[in-house]
């Protein structure tokens, strides 16, 4: 079932709170390298589910398979360690401190350990800031800006270099766009196509249908908490999708799930 | 593969330029324009030099003096906001740290007691003969423990039970503050081994506080304590989602700020000779005031200890101007007053202005 090159799979995923079921069943696979969009209304379950299986929540019912192996993830933390690196809706990034400080927060190169209180090794981080920012290409005028100086194109792309800095396995994007203006989108974008070459697996969340079209392989559509249609890009077409996501049309194969 | 270019890669670069003026530096020019407006009156009011030596037979530039007084007066307050500073930089606020420096100073000091006084029984003893004569050490134990656990109360309140830091300090406050009435049911305790008055004695304070700045700077600047006490209170949220563990944290930073406060209730008790349950009122105010002055950002995230000691010495300086220029002691709360408000209000609009864009 589980091919070798499946670096995701999640079987029955489902998320209830309380009473509402924000995510039913949901059956997803992402191959090595690949780059899948999630696409559905707002209320969807896109987000609910990118909780799941980034750690932030812990799923009702289902499994989660990274890498061939079972996990569970008590915090974003657990999930990232194994590679899964999220770039959030909210940008988590610290306004005050600059860049390096951000990319390396919570996992700080030390030259010597000593509990809370470890030195920190200024100089590796921002060696290893430089070079992620080039393997993302990545340009910010100033590393040692504080992020509250930086325009939201300059946070985006300091939040996606973090992911890049740690090796990620697999990538998040939670609508990396949807605050920025043409230029920075365009920037943005480029990044994403960047981390294709180099071979990195990435799910994008977007309502963007020209982005998604341009950027990702294959398209999930979420609607009211489930999966209803996984499409090849080239099998496929913008109005297609939207009847999806709007519920005209609904996968065969996903026909008994949304009934 | 990086570029051997260290200061860019592509178009990223270090712009020296773009670089930002460094907050502290405007506080030390707020500084020496205090010190010229002393400076000034002083030559209009009084006739005399502020901080200048304009003796004939003096050997010395400074009227040393007055500089010892200034940094006297402001280092065992100074010792407080060295820790007041790291909770404000994490987001919260200690309004307990007078109260406890008066609680502590009141244990420490009944540890710290001589058995004889002039040949009679020591008139204050508060625990019996048992405490008297002890090493030097327990006293200075038991008040970094009084701190310690003050702080620890304080770190878990806050960090675990969501009441607003204002509240869950301001508690301790009165607690502590009680604590220090309670102890000897409010007689003075005096008469210190020498041992003791060792501790705060002469420049002393200015040493220990100096020292003690020293190293937080640096404790602030160059570890994972640091980065992390900046990044909760710049964003709590994405602190957590980094992994970082946010209660755990608080805890270590109002424990700290705690142990400093015991730290400050040891010099004041030794250099005054006697405690009393009263030490310390309003110390908490003045600590805050001085980180404020010094350009720390009440609602967190930003400022530095460097700050810190500049606004104390912005503090020191204006009290013994007024001193100076004979002026009445109720003027100085007036005026510290309307400094404390007019540094938040600066404060403020330098973020807004930083949220306009660069």
């Amino acid at each position: 079932m589980t091919s070798s090159n499946t670096i995701l799979e999640t079987v029955g995923l489902t998320k209830h709170y309380g009473g509402v079921h924000a995510l039913e069943g949901a059956d997803f696979k992402i191959h090595a390298g690949e780059h899948v969009a999630i696409m559905g209304d707002n209320g969807a379950g896109k987000s609910t589910f990118v909780r799941q299986i980034t750690g932030v929540e812990r799923p009702t019912r289902g499994q989660i398979i990274f890498n061939g192996a079972s996990v569970t993830f008590e915090n974003p933390m657990e999930a990232r360690e194994v590679g899964i690196e999220t770039v959030f809706q909210s940008l988590a990034l610290a306004d005050e401190l600059d860049v390096p400080d951000n990319l390396f927060l919570g996992r700080e190169l030390v030259r010597f350990r000593l509990g809370p209180f470890s030195i920190l090794d200024y100089k590796a981080m921002r060696q290893r800031t430089m070079e992620a920012l080039e393997k993302t290409a990545v340009k910010i005028p100033n590393l040692k800006n504080t992020i509250r100086n930086m325009s939201g194109g300059q946070r985006q792309c300091v939040a996606i270099a973090r992911t890049a800095t740690f090796h990620s396995k697999l990538t998040i994007m939670d609508e990396p766009t949807a605050a920025l203006g043409v230029q920075e989108t365009a920037q943005v974008e480029n990044i994403i196509r960047t981390l294709k070459q180099q071979g990195e697996s990435l799910i994008l969340i977007s309502h963007n249908m020209r982005q998604v079209f341009d950027l990702v392989d294959r398209i999930v559509v979420f609607r009211r908490g489930r999966i209803v249609a996984d499409l090849r890009k080239e099998e496929t077409d913008p109005q297609d999708v939207v009847a999806y996501i709007t519920g005209a049309k609904t996968g065969a194969e996903f026909q008994d799930a949304a009934a | 593969m990086a570029t051997s270019n260290l200061h860019g890669v592509g178009d990223l670069t270090f712009d020296s330029s773009n670089r930002r003026w460094p907050n502290e530096m405007n506080v030390l020019l707020a500084l020496i324009l205090i010190i010229g407006i002393f400076e000034l009156l002083g030559h209009l009011m009084m006739g005399q030099s502020f901080l200048f030596d304009t003796s004939d037979r003096s050997t010395s530039i400074f009227n040393e003096q007055r500089l010892r007084i200034i940094i006297l007066q402001v280092s065992i307050v100074g010792i407080i906001a060295i820790g007041v500073t790291q909770v404000i930089i994490s987001g919260g606020i200690d309004l307990s740290s007078g109260s406890v420096v008066g609680a502590a100073a009141m244990i420490a000091m009944s540890f710290a007691q001589v058995a004889e006084v002039n040949g009679n029984a020591n008139p204050t003893l508060a625990l019996g003969p048992w405490a008297a004569d002890l090493p030097v050490l327990v006293p200075i134990a038991v008040a970094l423990l009084f701190g310690l656990l003050a702080g620890i109360i304080n770190g878990s309140l806050v960090a675990y039970t969501g009441i607003p830091p204002f509240i869950a300090t301001l508690g301790m406050m009165v607690t502590a503050r009680g604590i220090a009435k309670w102890w000897t049911a409010g007689r003075p305790i005096s008469f210190p081994t020498d041992g003791y008055r060792a501790v705060g004695d002469g420049l002393m304070p200015v040493i220990i506080f100096v020292t003690l700045a020293v190293l937080f700077h640096l404790v602030l600047r160059h570890t994972v304590y640091g980065k992390h006490t900046h990044a909760i209170g710049s964003n709590e949220d994405a602190a957590r989602m980094s992994g970082i563990k946010v209660g755990r944290h608080k805890v270590l930073v109002y424990t700290i700020a705690g142990m400093l406060a015991g730290v400050a209730a040891i010099v004041l008790s030794s250099k005054n000779l006697t405690a009393q349950a009263g030490m310390g009122v309003m110390y908490e105010l003045d600590a805050i005031a001085m980180a404020v002055i010094g350009g720390v950002s009440l609602s967190g995230g930003r400022g530095s200890i460097i700050g810190t000691v500049l606004g104390a010495l912005i503090f020191g300086v204006i009290i013994s101007g007024f001193t100076f220029l004979r002026l009445d002691a109720y003027y100085q709360e007036m005026v510290k007053g309307g400094i404390i408000v007019a540094a938040v209000v600066l404060d403020q609009w330098r973020q807004r202005r930083a949220a306009w864009g660069p």
